[in-house]
């Protein structure tokens, strides 16, 4: 272990501890008038450390605590058959396989639509004012449509939630990709035209590869993006599978601990799916002799 | 056809800005032959980088006329005619030396084992042996500006153009580079069009000296070498040389005096 690892992990236990001693107060107290309540109803009254005991381990909390939503977890995570219905596992591999198919089709686009904008001038007038409206377009709104619609010509299930996905990550993509095609300085432009270079040897050696720290960043925010649009995808499809149906369920139910474990399931899974880009960004970039 | 090399009649060049036109060269006329040294020197805005750009096609002249080889600079730059040199070495970061060398042979169509033998020569020939697989960013500027030169070369194009290609290194750098740059016009024979804006550097190394001016930017006066094609970097202690360096500092002063 680095020393770099170390001096880091202090700060973080710190600020992790605040979290979780900020987070038990706030269930204590968001949670209380439920237990006192019953506790009147009953007749009885009720001493502070029971207060305390019952604020902590309702089935239905308004705030769940962090070590139920961790019971949870373990629960549905590691004590659950992973092709099990109630498997944090299943439904996050249903999440993740839209997730991943519509970063694919939303980088796609991405990349072809920067390259048009790039290399004519009518594309890149008439492109990116729609590019950016399409973003001003709560998804929310937008997501139940794109559903209704491909379902009338027969596309269910995965694909639908993979377009609403690749409608949200490839907007990161074409900006940063415009930028990164177009960063390379006149010097090493002249280079080129002093060869008698053609557009797709400029392209090809030069504005691509110039162009892939910048790629790299704008994948990162549109594989998270691409999360997002997965979990709205699965909120108006019946709440079948996936995390999204986690939330949607939890909710119908009141099943704040379900509702968190899907929240903290989606955040680590994007967490991961950002660091496997960087890796990947960091490895390439080495190789590119640009890290 | 003409016997020139490069040959420019009645060139002019304006630009457009939201202030009005400026006249980057006018009326410039010039003739360059075979295995000559021709420098351009003047204050900045005078249109000599203008005037190297206009050669390489990398600018459009607004009237008159310039030949390369007797083609037009556009068929004269399809025809790989010359090397390009720039301010700044232009080397690609995510190349490496070898690579970066091998970029114009890649455009150009040349075949691997080629690609790979004529890099080496010319990564040999500007001292960069054993640099081959670093990348731009591990090399001094010196070296990088070395490694363009090797870039320019690896087609053996007859003529090099130049511009101030040592202008942001320090003194003794350049005067190394200066006198390995003479040694490769003489082992090679090519016709070199060079830039810069510090007298030593001109007298040094050039055959002719081209003095410019600028507003509008034109030719004021061309001065002939009178130093022996052996140079020595102690020449540069002679009277010859002095006088000369005098010469051209004269014909600077003399075109500027409007300012």
């Amino acid at each position: 272990m680095t020393r770099a690892f170390f001096s880091a992990l202090l700060p973080v236990l710190t600020i992790t501890a605040m979290i979780l001693a900020v987070w038990y107060v706030g269930a204590f107290s968001l949670n209380s008038k439920w237990s006192k309540d019953q506790a009147a109803r009953a007749g009885e009254t009720l001493t502070v450390s029971e207060l305390i005991a019952s604020t902590m381990s309702q089935d239905r909390p308004r705030l769940a605590t962090p070590h139920q939503i961790a019971i949870e977890l373990w629960d549905s995570v590691i004590d659950k058959k992973v092709t099990s219905k109630r498997s944090l596992v299943f439904h996050g591999w249903v999440t993740l396989s839209a997730t991943l198919l519509g970063f694919v089709i939303g980088t796609a686009l991405g990349v072809l639509l920067a390259v048009g904008i790039v290399h004519d001038r009518a594309m890149s007038l008439g492109v990116m004012p729609w590019a950016i409206a399409s973003q001003a377009i709560p998804i929310l709104a937008l997501a139940p449509m794109i559903i209704v619609v491909l379902h009338s010509v027969g596309l269910t299930g995965l694909f639908p939630k993979a377009i609403i996905s690749a409608y949200l990550s490839f907007f990161p993509v074409v900006v940063g990709m415009v930028s990164g095609l177009r960063s390379p300085d006149p010097i090493s432009m002249d280079v080129l035209h002093t060869y008698a270079a053609s557009r797709w040897q400029i392209f090809w050696k030069l504005r691509l590869p110039a162009s892939l720290p910048y790629l790299f960043t704008s994948l990162k925010i549109g594989i998270a993006a691409s999360l997002v649009g997965a979990i709205v995808g699965e909120l108006p499809t019946g709440a079948v599978a996936g995390l999204g149906a986690r939330l949607l369920v939890g909710s119908y139910y009141g099943q704040t601990v379900q509702i968190w474990s899907a929240l903290i399931a989606a955040a680590t899974l994007a967490a991961l799916l950002v660091g496997l880009i960087g890796w990947i960004q960091k490895l390439t970039l080495r190789r590119m002799g640009m890290d | 056809m003409s016997n020139f090399v490069i040959e420019s009649k009645d060139l002019c060049l304006n630009f457009y800005t939201r202030d009005g036109a400026i006249e980057a060269l006018k009326d410039v006329n010039l003739s360059v032959e075979r295995g000559e040294f021709v420098s351009l020197i003047g204050p900045s805005g005078c249109g000599k980088t203008t005037f190297l750009r206009v050669v390489a096609a990398l600018e459009e002249p607004t009237s008159g006329h310039v030949t390369v080889n007797g083609l037009s600079p556009d068929m004269a730059r399809k025809s790989r005619a010359y090397g390009y040199v720039f301010q700044a070495a232009g080397l690609y970061p995510w190349r490496t030396i070898m690579a970066n060398v091998q970029l114009p042979l890649e455009i150009m169509g040349f075949d691997r084992a080629e690609r790979i033998d004529r890099a080496q020569s010319v990564i040999d020939l500007v001292g960069l042996s054993g640099f081959e697989k670093r990348f731009p960013w591990q090399l001094s500027g010196g070296m990088q500006q070395r490694a363009s030169i090797a870039r320019a070369l690896a087609f053996d194009a007859d003529i090099l153009l130049m511009d101030e290609p040592f202008g942001a290194l320090d003194e003794i750098v350049r005067d190394r580079l200066n006198e390995q740059l003479l040694d490769l016009w003489q082992k090679t024979g090519k016709t070199i069009g060079f830039v810069t804006h510090s007298i030593p550097e001109a007298v040094y190394l050039s055959t002719r000296i081209i003095v410019m001016s600028p507003r509008p930017g034109r030719i004021t006066s061309i001065i002939e070498s009178r130093l022996p094609n052996e140079r020595p970097l102690e020449i540069r202690d002679s009277p010859e040389f002095i006088a000369m360096a005098q010469q051209v500092r004269a014909a600077l002063r003399s075109g500027t005096t409007d300012d």
